[in-house]
């Protein structure tokens, strides 16, 4: 049950703290159409960890809510990726971070479909269309911006060097993850990395963004171990109101 | 509980009542017109409605749970509960003929499997573009008319 309760958590917390990060292009993206569509892939990451922070909660079966585990939990409590708790930068860095975790996110939600566990495979199977939209429109934005003009491609090639060594994480694999795989509940996270692997080149190729060599990766966000500075600012935005206004409802 | 079954109405009664109630979002549609309610069963004298949400995060969802109960406290039910249902996700596909053609009537472009609309759904002309894969609300995305220059809503296939 802990191994569960752990891998719920990692799920609900990357499209929690993807949201959040997401959210905040809310009224500042280039262009309206942009800001509509930022707010739109937020709300459909925030509406996931819904579901998945829910059934967390359920495992634990402490009683706590899925706003219990998002807003009243500290930086070492999470366990979401580092790639999707670094800041925004500007608006490429944004897309090609969103590209980079679509691509995983695609395989991984399609072999839970196939969850020994029947509700995650429900909350895969309701996540897979919209993570589906998502990577159509981060795979086609990232194209857009590396193929376009000299300075574009300059911005996207400084982004993905800054990403790249954020990737491995999503691969390596810990106890949470073997229990997880022996049990039938998750894919081996290195069945996923082919496919991930395949479409990224492809798509950064089309970019005409040459990719780092070298193969080291930042980690401690999934384990919990060590986040990095940025997550404890963004929670101070993220959970004010409900720690300051225990009381709150919408 | 001892209340007689010929007093409770009947499901067919039932889901007629709920095509009369309008999504919030695009209130030309009912909330049976977009497939959202998958299942209307008496329990007792509880009536238990199965509703799927669209999209993971649409807003209207609580929404739409509660003009579902208002709507039925008025045809005289006490009892009814709301229960949320995510298999089998909800598609496109369950929109009803007759609520894709409400859709065009009100000037939203119907989903097609293709990936984009039919035509304008002013003018009817086949020269369209996507401006946006999203729009104002979560099942939307944007789109314009190269003839008639009108932009317009897209109901996302999905």
């Amino acid at each position: 049950m802990g191994a569960l309760f752990e891998f719920l958590l990692r799920q609900g917390d990357n499209t929690l703290v993807l949201g959040h990060r997401v959210s905040e292009w809310c009224g500042t993206a280039p262009a309206l159409e942009e800001d509509i569509a930022l707010a739109n892939t937020a709300l459909d990451l925030i509406g996931q960890t819904k579901m998945w922070l829910g059934l967390a909660g359920e495992i634990e079966g402490k009683g706590r809510s899925a706003d219990d585990l998002a807003y009243h939990r500290d930086v070492w409590d999470f366990r979401n990726l580092l790639l999707l708790e670094r800041p925004n930068g500007d608006f490429g860095h944004t897309l090609l971070r969103q590209f980079l975790f679509d691509a995983f996110q695609v395989p991984s939600l399609r072999a839970l479909q196939a969850s020994s566990h029947p509700r995650v495979a429900e909350i895969a199977a309701k996540a897979l269309k919209e993570a589906l939209y998502h990577l159509e429109r981060s795979r086609e934005t990232v194209v857009a911006l590396g193929d376009g003009t000299a300075q574009s491609n300059q911005i996207m090639q400084r982004a993905l060097a800054a990403l790249w060594p954020y990737t491995g994480e999503m691969f390596i694999a810990d106890a949470v993850d073997d229990a997880m795989e022996a049990e039938g509940i998750a894919p081996a996270l290195s069945a996923l990395r082919p496919e991930w692997e395949a479409l990224v080149r492809t798509v950064l190729a089309e970019a005409m963004l040459t990719v780092p060599e070298g193969d080291f990766a930042h980690q401690g966000g999934k384990s919990g171990k060590q986040h990095t500075e940025h997550l404890g600012h963004m929670l101070a935005a993220m959970q004010f109101l409900p720690r300051a206004y225990p009381d709150a409802r919408w | 509980m001892a209340q007689a079954s010929t007093d409770q109405a009947s499901t067919d009664q039932i889901w007629a009542w709920l095509d009369e109630v309008p999504d919030p979002e695009i209130p030309v549609i009912s909330v049976v017109d977009l497939g959202i309610v998958r299942g209307v069963e008496w329990e007792g004298d509880t009536l238990t409605i199965a509703v799927t949400p669209t999209y993971s995060g649409c807003p209207a969802t609580s929404m739409i749970a509660m003009d579902i109960e208002t709507a039925l406290h008025a045809q005289g039910i006490a009892r009814v509960a709301i229960k949320t249902q995510i298999t089998p996700p909800w598609t496109s596909d369950w929109l009803s003929p007759k609520g894709r053609a409400k859709l065009e009537s009100y000037d939203i472009a119907p989903p097609r499997a293709a990936g984009g609309p039919e035509r304008c759904p002013r003018c009817q002309s086949t020269a369209v573009e996507r401006i946006s894969q999203f729009g104002s609300t979560p099942c939307k995305a944007q789109w314009r008319c190269t003839d008639c220059l009108e932009p317009f809503d897209y109901f996302k296939c999905i």
